[in-house]
């Protein structure tokens, strides 16, 4: 159901991860995905398969989380493995056939870049509250305020948009089971059909959800909310020594994927 | 003493509308009182509610908090930080996915200093008995609770007065008497005033004073006992009296010689089985 | 005919993973055509996963919910089927309405039931009619009405597929107490008309035991009492053990009792309680 969607789930813990300041984890997600790109041949992949794991360890978050969410992605994912299968050329697995060789070995690689994506940029929003994740995105990014960029707005946008998934995503169930008791059919017909069986559902959530804006933005205002300016943090953002060690790590790993690159060219 | 809420013949028309929401609402409202505001819907009790903190300015009067004018502009986060509202939706008024983050939302924008928010965000959680949940997410919170921190996000603020605009109507019976009873503690145990608005009448029994508005108006103002010993205005106002008070009347009526109005169940009861019983004796 | 029957009803959420959750466990009730029954329970009792069970918006884990002799859940027309025959109507019912018209929003449920427009304008009109929303505001967009007004309309949306069996979720949740009366009223006159079952779930002990013929109490997932309200109301302190209360009429007559006024057992209304203590009073003067 609807309700096992983890988008921008935060699972709270005390390990180191967790203790990462998040810019630190923001841009060693960025090299992270850097290296990832770099990654050619087996050992690559093992290497940053090997890295997620231990990450997803020291973190002490479940697989099985993990793998939750990249349950949305499997059909993008079984697509990218059916069109490198059929479109990569090589030497047959049998004669005459068309899957190569290649083309397995290229679908599998495909396929573990895509999960090691989703998987690197989970364990971000997994081991980061929200809150902490908008103000490192905040703090990264207001060198852009002196181009006029309104980096507090983007950000609390951001936040506010995270608190209220799971809250709009109950409210979605419970308007879908209130429709079907009265008959509606989701299930069946042509698109356009379905697509009109929508209507339902997509027009009391917008109601909805614009009431909520509204009310949100008084009980804002009401607690003394006037955009960014003057505003102070209850948790400071300060970074430590495992910072340090953790961002000469990241370093580390992305030489170690370039080098890995270059000989295998 | 100068009260610390005092509105002066303060009228409001909401945009676009043709009737006035207040028709000229004077009230003046005593430091560290419990009052409570009954009304039925569209009676003018939430646009009572959003005045006191400048959420609603008047159009014609003017609302006084502690003698500044809610219409003076340069003070509206002053009056905002004095008067803290608490909302009839929990989940439109959390804006943090994690409590002790919601809880420091207020005094963040403050401009307060890193370790007292520190401070104020735990000893504001403790106060609402909410401080084991301090790293929880909101939305897996019960209703109940999730009123409790909007309550400790409104305290961290340090405020003399808390207004609380239908803050149960949402809520199962456990999760209203979380709310009240916390906001009876905050009156009695903290000396806060407090504001609160309902419709349930058996809330408002404890009350220091009770005011139900009808139409814009204030139509009746004193304490419990004596605006619910008012039936028949209870009863046009399409609000409840409590049993006590009903079965009382109804006993007198029927020409039983009861003194006084004890509101609780246990003296009411006490009073009659007193009358009863001593008629009975002779 | 219209008799609901849950056998051995069991509901698991989120089976086979940490989060596994007995919602209900072990439902055995039978409510006969007409009754008045209503479930009280407090929030996270099961009450709410076992009523959407009875129209088949949730399909048991074990057990089975019989209409008239029937499985409900047999295949997918009679799942299908079940729901025009029990209306259930959820929670603040009124985040449900969509349609641009009042009208249009109450014929919803008939026209997904593929009636004919004759019919289904007649069963609009009488479903408004039996809600008290009027004529008037048929052409109006629900969205701008009050919210009395609109839990009206909502109620009246269900109530257009002419269920048998009627059921709802805590229906005066949020309204003022004239509010309240008034869809309480409602929905005693459906059943006056129409003859059908009503279940209601309720917090208001007060409500429930003006209107209810039985009550049912939800406990951890079980059926933790079943009676009438006399029947019920005299286990005050049971109820009071899972965290529910009795109404005021009854805690009344408890203290009364305490005090040494001779009460009989089972007084729970206002009217019930002034008639015996005037009783008394009566007796003692002669």
């Amino acid at each position: 159901m609807l309700k096992d969607i983890t988008l921008g789930q935060y699972f709270p813990g005390d390990t180191v991860v967790h203790r990462l300041d998040p810019r630190t984890k923001i841009l060693l997600v960025v090299v992270y995905i850097v290296a990832l790109f770099q990654a050619e041949g087996w050992i690559g992949y093992a290497l940053v398969t090997l890295v997620t794991l231990l990450c997803t360890a020291l973190s002490r978050i479940r697989l099985r989380s993990m793998f939750k969410g990249v349950r949305p992605m499997l059909f993008i994912i079984a697509l990218t493995a059916l069109l490198n299968i059929f479109y990569t050329t090589g030497t047959p697995i049998r004669p005459g056939w068309i899957v190569t060789w290649e083309g397995l070995a290229r679908a599998v690689q495909m396929m573990l870049r895509i999960v090691l994506l989703i998987s690197g940029t989970f364990l971000l929003t997994y081991t980061t509250s929200p809150i902490a994740l908008t103000d490192g995105l905040e703090l990264l990014l207001n060198p852009l305020k002196k181009l006029r960029v309104p980096v507090h707005e983007m950000t609390i946008m951001m936040s506010m948009a995270l608190r209220f998934i799971p809250t709009l995503i109950s409210e979605t169930d419970k308007i879908m089971s209130a429709q079907k008791a009265r008959g509606a059919d989701f299930e069946t017909g042509s698109l356009t059909r379905r697509a009109k069986a929508l209507l339902p559902i997509l027009v009391p959530l917008f109601v909805s959800a614009f009431k909520r804006a509204d009310e949100l933005a008084v009980a804002m205002e009401s607690r003394c909310y006037h955009g960014g300016e003057g505003r102070t943090r209850m948790k400071q953002l300060r970074m430590e020594r495992r910072d340090c060690i953790a961002l000469i790590l990241g370093g580390i790993f992305l030489a170690l994927m370039i080098a890995l690159k270059s000989l295998c060219l | 003493m100068e009260p610390i809420i005092r509105f002066e013949n303060v009228h409001y028309t909401y945009p676009g509308d043709e009737l006035e929401s207040l028709c000229g609402v004077s009230l003046a409202i005593e430091k560290g009182s419990f009052v409570a505001v009954l009304g039925h819907n569209g009676s003018g009790k939430s646009t009572l509610a959003k005045h006191m903190n400048a959420i609603l300015v008047p159009d014609e009067g003017r609302v006084l908090i502690e003698g500044v004018d809610t219409a003076d502009e340069e003070r509206l986060l002053d009056v905002r930080r004095r008067v803290g509202m608490v909302f009839q939706n929990p989940d439109n008024q959390i804006v943090a996915n994690v409590v002790e983050d919601d809880v420091a939302f207020a005094p963040e924008n403050l401009g307060v200093e890193p370790a007292e928010i520190r401070r104020r965000v735990d000893a504001s959680l403790r106060l609402v008995g909410m401080y084991d949940f301090r790293m929880h997410a909101p939305h897996l919170l019960s209703g109940g609770q999730k009123q409790r921190v909007a309550i400790a996000g409104v305290i961290a603020m340090q405020p003399e007065i808390i207004v609380l605009d239908e803050p149960t109507a949402m809520l199962d019976p456990q999760g209203r008497h979380e709310v009240v009873s916390t906001a009876f503690s905050l009156c009695r145990a903290r000396g806060m005033t407090v504001v609160y608005i309902t419709h349930h009448m058996d809330e408002c029994i404890d009350a220091d004073r009770l005011i139900v508005m009808s139409n814009g108006r204030v139509a009746a103002d004193g304490t419990p006992a004596e605006v619910f010993a008012n039936t028949a205005l209870m009863e046009r106002e399409g609000l409840d009296v409590p049993e006590t008070v009903r079965l009382l009347q109804e006993l007198r009526a029927a020409g039983v010689r009861l003194e006084g109005e004890p509101l609780a169940v246990e003296p009411c009861a006490e009073l009659i089985a007193q009358a009863l019983l001593k008629r009975s004796r002779k | 005919m219209a008799e609901i029957v849950t056998e051995k009803l069991c509901h698991t959420y989120s089976a086979g993973t940490p989060f596994e959750q007995t919602a209900i466990k072990d439902v055995s009730l039978r409510i006969p055509q007409g009754q008045f029954a209503a479930v009280i329970g407090h929030t996270g009792s099961g009450k709410s996963t076992f009523i959407q069970h009875l129209n088949a918006l949730l399909q048991p884990s074990s057990g089975r919910v019989l209409l008239d002799g029937q499985d409900i859940n047999r295949d997918k027309f009679s799942r299908r089927d079940v729901k025009w025959k029990v209306g259930l109507v959820f929670q603040y019912p009124e985040y449900q309405l969509f349609e641009e018209t009042v009208y249009r929003d109450i014929a919803f449920g008939p026209a997904n039931m593929r009636l004919g427009k004759e019919e289904i304008d007649e069963r609009v009109r009488e479903a408004a009619a039996f809600t008290g929303v009027e004529e008037a505001l048929f052409e109006r967009s629900p969205l701008e009405l009050s919210g009395g007004q609109k839990r009206r309309i909502a109620i009246a949306g269900v109530i257009a597929m002419r269920p048998e069996i009627l059921i709802l979720d805590e229906p005066t949740a949020g309204l003022d107490p004239a509010g309240c009366a008034q869809i309480l009223e409602n929905i005693r006159n459906y059943r006056e008309k129409s003859g059908a079952t009503v279940l209601i779930v309720s917090h208001s002990m007060d409500d429930v035991a003006r209107l209810a013929e039985r009550i049912i109490v939800f406990d951890r997932g079980c059926v933790a009492m079943d009676g009438t309200p006399e029947e019920v109301f005299t286990h005050a302190s049971a109820l009071g053990e899972i965290g529910l209360s009795i109404p005021k009429a009854a805690q009344l007559a408890c203290a009364l009792k305490k005090q040494g006024v001779p009460l009989p057992d089972g007084i729970f209304t206002h009217e019930r309680l002034l008639r015996e203590l005037l009783a008394v009073k009566e007796g003692r003067v002669c």
